[in-house]
Protein backbone atom coordinates (compact mmCIF):
# COMPACT_ATOMS: atom_id res chain seq x y z
CA UNK A 1 0.00 0.00 0.00
CA UNK A 2 0.73 3.39 -0.71
CA UNK A 3 1.27 5.91 2.02
CA UNK A 4 -1.43 7.23 3.79
CA UNK A 5 -1.34 11.47 2.15
CA UNK A 6 -3.80 12.73 4.62
CA UNK A 7 -4.64 16.54 3.53
CA UNK A 8 -7.18 18.19 4.51
CA UNK A 9 -10.14 19.61 2.44
CA UNK A 10 -8.23 22.96 2.64
CA UNK A 11 -4.64 21.38 1.80
CA UNK A 12 -6.19 19.71 -1.40
CA UNK A 13 -7.79 22.86 -2.07
CA UNK A 14 -4.83 25.13 -1.71
CA UNK A 15 -1.95 22.74 -3.37
CA UNK A 16 -4.56 21.25 -6.01
CA UNK A 17 -2.60 22.87 -8.93
CA UNK A 18 0.49 21.19 -8.06
CA UNK A 19 -1.54 17.69 -7.08
CA UNK A 20 -3.02 17.43 -10.40
CA UNK A 21 0.40 17.59 -12.40
CA UNK A 22 1.90 13.98 -12.96
CA UNK A 23 4.85 15.08 -12.15
CA UNK A 24 3.67 16.25 -8.61
CA UNK A 25 0.99 14.90 -7.42
CA UNK A 26 0.19 14.25 -3.69
CA UNK A 27 3.75 12.61 -2.98
CA UNK A 28 5.51 15.18 -4.59
CA UNK A 29 3.75 17.69 -2.75
CA UNK A 30 4.04 16.06 0.81
CA UNK A 31 7.57 16.32 -0.18
CA UNK A 32 7.56 19.95 -0.21
CA UNK A 33 5.08 19.88 2.81
CA UNK A 34 7.53 18.12 4.30
CA UNK A 35 10.87 20.43 2.96
CA UNK A 36 13.08 22.59 5.32
CA UNK A 37 14.41 25.81 3.68
CA UNK A 38 16.42 28.24 4.89
CA UNK A 39 16.61 31.89 3.52
CA UNK A 40 19.59 33.68 3.75
CA UNK A 41 18.50 37.02 3.78
CA UNK A 42 14.51 38.67 3.95
CA UNK A 43 15.36 41.71 1.40
CA UNK A 44 15.02 41.67 -2.55
CA UNK A 45 16.16 38.23 -3.26
CA UNK A 46 14.41 36.75 -0.01
CA UNK A 47 11.18 38.47 -0.36
CA UNK A 48 10.19 36.53 -3.28
CA UNK A 49 11.96 33.13 -2.54
CA UNK A 50 9.95 33.60 0.98
CA UNK A 51 6.60 34.33 -0.43
CA UNK A 52 6.51 32.01 -3.07
CA UNK A 53 8.20 28.86 -1.07
CA UNK A 54 5.60 29.45 1.79
CA UNK A 55 2.80 29.42 -1.05
CA UNK A 56 4.06 26.50 -2.39
CA UNK A 57 4.08 24.86 0.70
CA UNK A 58 7.51 24.35 2.13
CA UNK A 59 6.88 23.04 5.43
CA UNK A 60 9.79 25.15 7.24
CA UNK A 61 11.21 28.17 6.19
CA UNK A 62 14.02 29.56 8.13
CA UNK A 63 14.85 33.15 7.81
CA UNK A 64 17.40 34.63 9.00
CA UNK A 65 18.55 38.51 8.89
CA UNK A 66 19.48 41.40 11.27
CA UNK A 67 18.05 44.23 9.60
CA UNK A 68 15.11 46.83 10.22
CA UNK A 69 12.75 47.02 7.48
CA UNK A 70 14.07 50.66 6.07
CA UNK A 71 11.71 52.77 3.93
CA UNK A 72 13.99 52.67 0.98
CA UNK A 73 13.71 48.22 0.90
CA UNK A 74 10.05 48.84 -0.17
CA UNK A 75 10.88 49.32 -3.87
CA UNK A 76 11.48 46.05 -3.93
CA UNK A 77 11.11 43.98 -0.88
CA UNK A 78 7.85 42.75 -1.27
CA UNK A 79 7.84 40.79 2.51
CA UNK A 80 7.46 44.20 3.92
CA UNK A 81 4.78 46.74 3.86
CA UNK A 82 4.78 51.06 5.34
CA UNK A 83 3.24 49.06 8.05
CA UNK A 84 6.81 47.53 9.23
CA UNK A 85 9.06 50.05 9.17
CA UNK A 86 11.40 49.86 11.33
CA UNK A 87 10.30 46.48 12.85
CA UNK A 88 12.80 43.53 12.57
CA UNK A 89 12.61 41.90 8.87
CA UNK A 90 12.61 38.68 10.06
CA UNK A 91 9.02 39.65 12.09
CA UNK A 92 7.83 41.07 9.47
CA UNK A 93 8.57 38.02 7.03
CA UNK A 94 6.80 35.62 9.35
CA UNK A 95 3.57 37.60 9.89
CA UNK A 96 3.29 37.81 5.66
CA UNK A 97 4.47 34.35 5.38
CA UNK A 98 1.82 32.89 7.95
CA UNK A 99 -0.46 34.93 6.80
CA UNK A 100 -0.52 33.36 3.12
CA UNK A 101 -0.19 30.12 4.41
CA UNK A 102 -0.70 28.84 7.69
CA UNK A 103 0.75 25.32 7.10
CA UNK A 104 3.98 26.96 7.12
CA UNK A 105 6.17 27.00 10.04
CA UNK A 106 8.78 30.27 10.28
CA UNK A 107 11.70 30.33 12.43
CA UNK A 108 13.58 33.20 12.23
CA UNK A 109 17.20 34.35 13.39
CA UNK A 110 17.50 37.95 13.91
CA UNK A 111 20.96 37.72 14.22
CA UNK A 112 24.03 38.29 11.75
CA UNK A 113 25.32 34.94 10.11
CA UNK A 114 28.85 34.41 11.17
CA UNK A 115 31.44 31.30 11.29
CA UNK A 116 30.23 31.38 15.06
CA UNK A 117 26.27 30.43 14.07
CA UNK A 118 26.21 29.45 10.26
CA UNK A 119 26.94 25.19 11.29
CA UNK A 120 24.22 25.12 13.69
CA UNK A 121 21.82 27.28 11.91
CA UNK A 122 21.90 25.49 8.19
CA UNK A 123 22.16 22.14 9.90
CA UNK A 124 18.61 21.38 10.20
CA UNK A 125 17.30 22.68 6.04
CA UNK A 126 17.57 20.16 3.14
CA UNK A 127 18.06 23.67 0.89
CA UNK A 128 20.06 26.57 1.84
CA UNK A 129 18.87 29.53 -0.72
CA UNK A 130 21.42 32.19 -0.50
CA UNK A 131 19.40 35.65 -0.81
CA UNK A 132 22.20 37.85 0.73
CA UNK A 133 23.58 41.14 -0.58
CA UNK A 134 27.16 40.94 0.80
CA UNK A 135 30.84 38.76 -0.12
CA UNK A 136 31.20 38.15 3.84
CA UNK A 137 27.66 36.38 3.76
CA UNK A 138 28.10 34.87 0.07
CA UNK A 139 31.74 33.39 1.15
CA UNK A 140 30.36 32.34 3.95
CA UNK A 141 27.39 30.62 3.25
CA UNK A 142 29.14 28.97 0.08
CA UNK A 143 31.81 27.58 2.86
CA UNK A 144 29.60 26.35 5.14
CA UNK A 145 27.10 24.37 2.67
CA UNK A 146 30.40 22.63 1.53
CA UNK A 147 31.51 21.69 4.41
CA UNK A 148 28.35 20.67 5.66
CA UNK A 149 27.02 19.30 2.51
CA UNK A 150 23.95 21.10 1.46
CA UNK A 151 22.71 22.85 -1.96
CA UNK A 152 23.05 26.16 -1.87
CA UNK A 153 20.86 27.70 -4.53
CA UNK A 154 22.61 31.39 -5.46
CA UNK A 155 21.27 34.38 -6.70
CA UNK A 156 22.86 38.25 -7.20
CA UNK A 157 21.58 41.42 -8.73
CA UNK A 158 23.10 44.41 -9.77
CA UNK A 159 21.20 47.48 -11.72
CA UNK A 160 19.48 45.84 -14.33
CA UNK A 161 21.40 42.54 -14.21
CA UNK A 162 20.92 39.28 -12.39
CA UNK A 163 22.99 35.66 -11.98
CA UNK A 164 21.84 32.64 -10.59
CA UNK A 165 22.89 29.45 -10.16
CA UNK A 166 22.69 26.02 -7.86
CA UNK A 167 25.80 24.89 -5.87
CA UNK A 168 25.76 20.91 -5.04
CA UNK A 169 28.70 19.94 -3.09
CA UNK A 170 30.81 17.89 -4.43
CA UNK A 171 28.52 17.43 -7.60
CA UNK A 172 29.81 20.33 -9.71
CA UNK A 173 31.90 24.18 -8.97
CA UNK A 174 30.99 25.81 -5.96
CA UNK A 175 30.96 29.60 -5.69
CA UNK A 176 35.10 29.82 -4.96
CA UNK A 177 35.46 27.82 -8.18
CA UNK A 178 34.04 31.57 -9.94
CA UNK A 179 35.53 33.79 -7.65
CA UNK A 180 38.34 31.92 -5.19
CA UNK A 181 38.65 34.99 -2.66
CA UNK A 182 36.84 38.72 -2.18
CA UNK A 183 37.16 41.43 -4.01
CA UNK A 184 39.26 43.96 -2.08
CA UNK A 185 36.37 46.69 -0.87
CA UNK A 186 37.60 49.38 -2.82
CA UNK A 187 37.22 47.36 -6.30
CA UNK A 188 33.19 46.87 -6.23
CA UNK A 189 30.47 49.52 -6.19
CA UNK A 190 29.39 50.53 -2.69
CA UNK A 191 25.73 50.35 -2.11
CA UNK A 192 24.85 53.81 -2.88
CA UNK A 193 26.51 53.53 -6.04
CA UNK A 194 25.07 50.32 -6.62
CA UNK A 195 20.83 50.71 -7.04
CA UNK A 196 18.46 47.80 -8.40
CA UNK A 197 15.50 48.14 -10.64
CA UNK A 198 12.74 47.11 -7.91
CA UNK A 199 11.20 44.17 -10.00
CA UNK A 200 14.98 42.42 -10.63
CA UNK A 201 15.51 40.46 -7.39
CA UNK A 202 11.29 39.27 -8.04
CA UNK A 203 12.86 37.72 -11.20
CA UNK A 204 15.84 36.05 -10.44
CA UNK A 205 14.74 35.26 -6.71
CA UNK A 206 11.91 33.48 -8.37
CA UNK A 207 14.61 31.01 -10.71
CA UNK A 208 16.31 30.39 -7.11
CA UNK A 209 12.71 29.26 -5.97
CA UNK A 210 11.67 27.31 -9.08
CA UNK A 211 15.41 25.79 -8.66
CA UNK A 212 14.49 25.17 -4.83
CA UNK A 213 11.18 23.25 -5.89
CA UNK A 214 12.89 20.94 -8.16
CA UNK A 215 15.54 20.27 -6.03
CA UNK A 216 13.22 19.32 -2.99
CA UNK A 217 10.88 17.21 -6.12
CA UNK A 218 13.56 15.85 -7.79
CA UNK A 219 12.77 16.79 -11.11
CA UNK A 220 13.91 18.29 -14.24
CA UNK A 221 17.27 19.67 -14.98
CA UNK A 222 19.47 21.90 -12.18
CA UNK A 223 21.52 25.28 -13.13
CA UNK A 224 23.91 22.79 -10.73
CA UNK A 225 27.09 24.04 -13.38
CA UNK A 226 25.63 26.73 -15.61
CA UNK A 227 25.50 30.60 -14.65
CA UNK A 228 22.26 32.03 -15.74
CA UNK A 229 22.48 35.61 -16.51
CA UNK A 230 19.82 38.37 -16.79
CA UNK A 231 19.74 41.31 -18.51
CA UNK A 232 16.60 43.34 -17.54
CA UNK A 233 17.55 46.30 -20.43
CA UNK A 234 18.13 43.58 -22.98
CA UNK A 235 15.30 41.31 -21.85
CA UNK A 236 17.91 38.83 -22.21
CA UNK A 237 19.49 35.69 -20.33
CA UNK A 238 22.48 34.08 -21.43
CA UNK A 239 24.09 31.02 -19.87
CA UNK A 240 27.42 30.36 -18.93
CA UNK A 241 28.89 26.86 -18.17
CA UNK A 242 30.33 26.42 -14.79
CA UNK A 243 33.20 23.73 -14.40
CA UNK A 244 34.67 22.72 -10.79
CA UNK A 245 38.33 24.17 -10.49
CA UNK A 246 40.46 21.49 -9.27
CA UNK A 247 42.63 24.67 -8.19
CA UNK A 248 39.74 25.57 -6.36
CA UNK A 249 40.62 26.82 -2.47
CA UNK A 250 37.64 25.05 -0.76
CA UNK A 251 36.21 22.18 -3.15
CA UNK A 252 39.34 21.72 -5.34
CA UNK A 253 42.04 18.64 -4.96
CA UNK A 254 44.58 20.93 -2.53
CA UNK A 255 42.12 23.13 -0.47
CA UNK A 256 43.67 25.83 1.34
CA UNK A 257 40.49 26.45 3.23
CA UNK A 258 39.84 24.54 5.98
CA UNK A 259 37.47 26.40 8.22
CA UNK A 260 34.95 29.11 8.24
CA UNK A 261 36.06 32.27 7.40
CA UNK A 262 34.39 36.03 8.77
CA UNK A 263 35.59 38.59 5.74
CA UNK A 264 35.10 41.84 6.48
CA UNK A 265 31.75 43.24 5.86
CA UNK A 266 31.54 46.00 3.82
CA UNK A 267 29.28 48.07 2.16
CA UNK A 268 28.42 46.05 -1.51
CA UNK A 269 25.42 46.40 -3.66
CA UNK A 270 26.75 43.22 -6.06
CA UNK B 1 -16.47 -9.47 -10.15
CA UNK B 2 -13.92 -6.54 -9.27
CA UNK B 3 -12.52 -5.78 -5.99
CA UNK B 4 -12.14 -2.88 -5.13
CA UNK B 5 -9.31 -1.40 -3.20
CA UNK B 6 -10.49 2.34 -2.34
CA UNK B 7 -13.78 4.17 -2.68
CA UNK B 8 -14.64 7.62 -2.09
CA UNK B 9 -17.45 9.70 -2.67
CA UNK B 10 -17.48 12.98 -4.18
CA UNK B 11 -20.37 13.84 -4.75
CA UNK B 12 -21.33 17.74 -4.90
CA UNK B 13 -17.62 18.35 -5.48
CA UNK B 14 -16.93 20.40 -8.55
CA UNK B 15 -14.02 20.43 -11.26
CA UNK B 16 -10.74 20.09 -10.59
CA UNK B 17 -11.23 19.13 -7.24
CA UNK B 18 -13.28 15.80 -8.31
CA UNK B 19 -10.31 14.96 -10.21
CA UNK B 20 -7.40 15.66 -7.53
CA UNK B 21 -9.68 13.66 -5.50
CA UNK B 22 -9.65 11.06 -7.34
CA UNK B 23 -5.63 11.38 -8.17
CA UNK B 24 -5.11 11.44 -4.50
CA UNK B 25 -7.34 8.27 -4.09
CA UNK B 26 -5.24 6.41 -6.18
CA UNK B 27 -1.82 6.99 -5.15
CA UNK B 28 -2.84 5.60 -1.92
CA UNK B 29 -3.69 2.47 -3.02
CA UNK B 30 -1.44 -0.32 -4.38
CA UNK B 31 -0.48 -1.06 -8.40
CA UNK B 32 -3.27 -3.26 -10.17
CA UNK B 33 -5.99 -2.26 -7.31
CA UNK B 34 -9.03 -0.88 -8.23
CA UNK B 35 -10.17 2.83 -7.18
CA UNK B 36 -14.21 2.84 -6.86
CA UNK B 37 -15.17 6.74 -7.35
CA UNK B 38 -18.88 7.68 -6.65
CA UNK B 39 -19.35 11.23 -8.12
CA UNK B 40 -22.82 13.43 -9.52
CA UNK B 41 -20.31 15.97 -11.59
CA UNK B 42 -21.43 16.02 -15.20
CA UNK B 43 -18.23 17.56 -16.21
CA UNK B 44 -16.31 15.27 -14.38
CA UNK B 45 -18.05 11.85 -15.10
CA UNK B 46 -15.91 12.71 -18.36
CA UNK B 47 -13.04 13.83 -17.48
CA UNK B 48 -11.95 12.09 -14.25
CA UNK B 49 -11.34 8.72 -16.99
CA UNK B 50 -9.66 10.96 -19.93
CA UNK B 51 -7.17 12.39 -17.35
CA UNK B 52 -6.93 8.66 -15.78
CA UNK B 53 -5.88 7.49 -19.05
CA UNK B 54 -3.43 10.40 -19.60
CA UNK B 55 -1.79 9.39 -16.54
CA UNK B 56 -1.62 5.80 -17.34
CA UNK B 57 -4.58 3.74 -15.28
CA UNK B 58 -6.95 1.73 -16.74
CA UNK B 59 -10.49 3.00 -16.56
CA UNK B 60 -12.31 0.13 -15.90
CA UNK B 61 -15.70 1.07 -16.21
CA UNK B 62 -18.31 4.40 -16.32
CA UNK B 63 -21.64 3.37 -15.12
CA UNK B 64 -24.46 5.37 -13.87
CA UNK B 65 -26.08 4.05 -10.73
CA UNK B 66 -28.97 5.38 -10.31
CA UNK B 67 -31.07 8.65 -11.40
CA UNK B 68 -27.58 11.21 -10.80
CA UNK B 69 -24.81 9.00 -9.28
CA UNK B 70 -22.35 7.56 -11.46
CA UNK B 71 -19.77 5.25 -10.45
CA UNK B 72 -16.05 5.18 -11.75
CA UNK B 73 -13.92 2.27 -11.44
CA UNK B 74 -10.18 2.66 -12.03
CA UNK B 75 -7.05 0.73 -12.22
CA UNK B 76 -4.18 1.55 -10.84
CA UNK B 77 -1.11 1.26 -13.18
Amino acid sequence: MAEDLGFNDEQIRRYARHIVMPEIGGKGQKKINKAKVLCVGAGGLGSPIAIYLAAAGVGTIGIIDMDKVDVSNLQRQILHSHKDVDKLKVESAKETLEALNPDVKVITYAEKLTSKNVKKIIKDYDVVVDGCDNFATRYLVNDACYFDKKPNVYGSVFRFEGRATVFIPDDGPCYRCLHPFPPPPGEIPSCQEAGVLGVLPGLIGLIQATETLKFILGLGKSLKGRLLLYDALDMSFKEVKLKKDPNCPLCGKNPKIKELIDYEHFCSGV
Amino acid sequence: MVKIGKSINIKGEVCPFTFVKSKLAIEQIGSGQVLEVILNNKEAIENIPRSMNDEGHKVLEVKKINGTDWKILIKKK
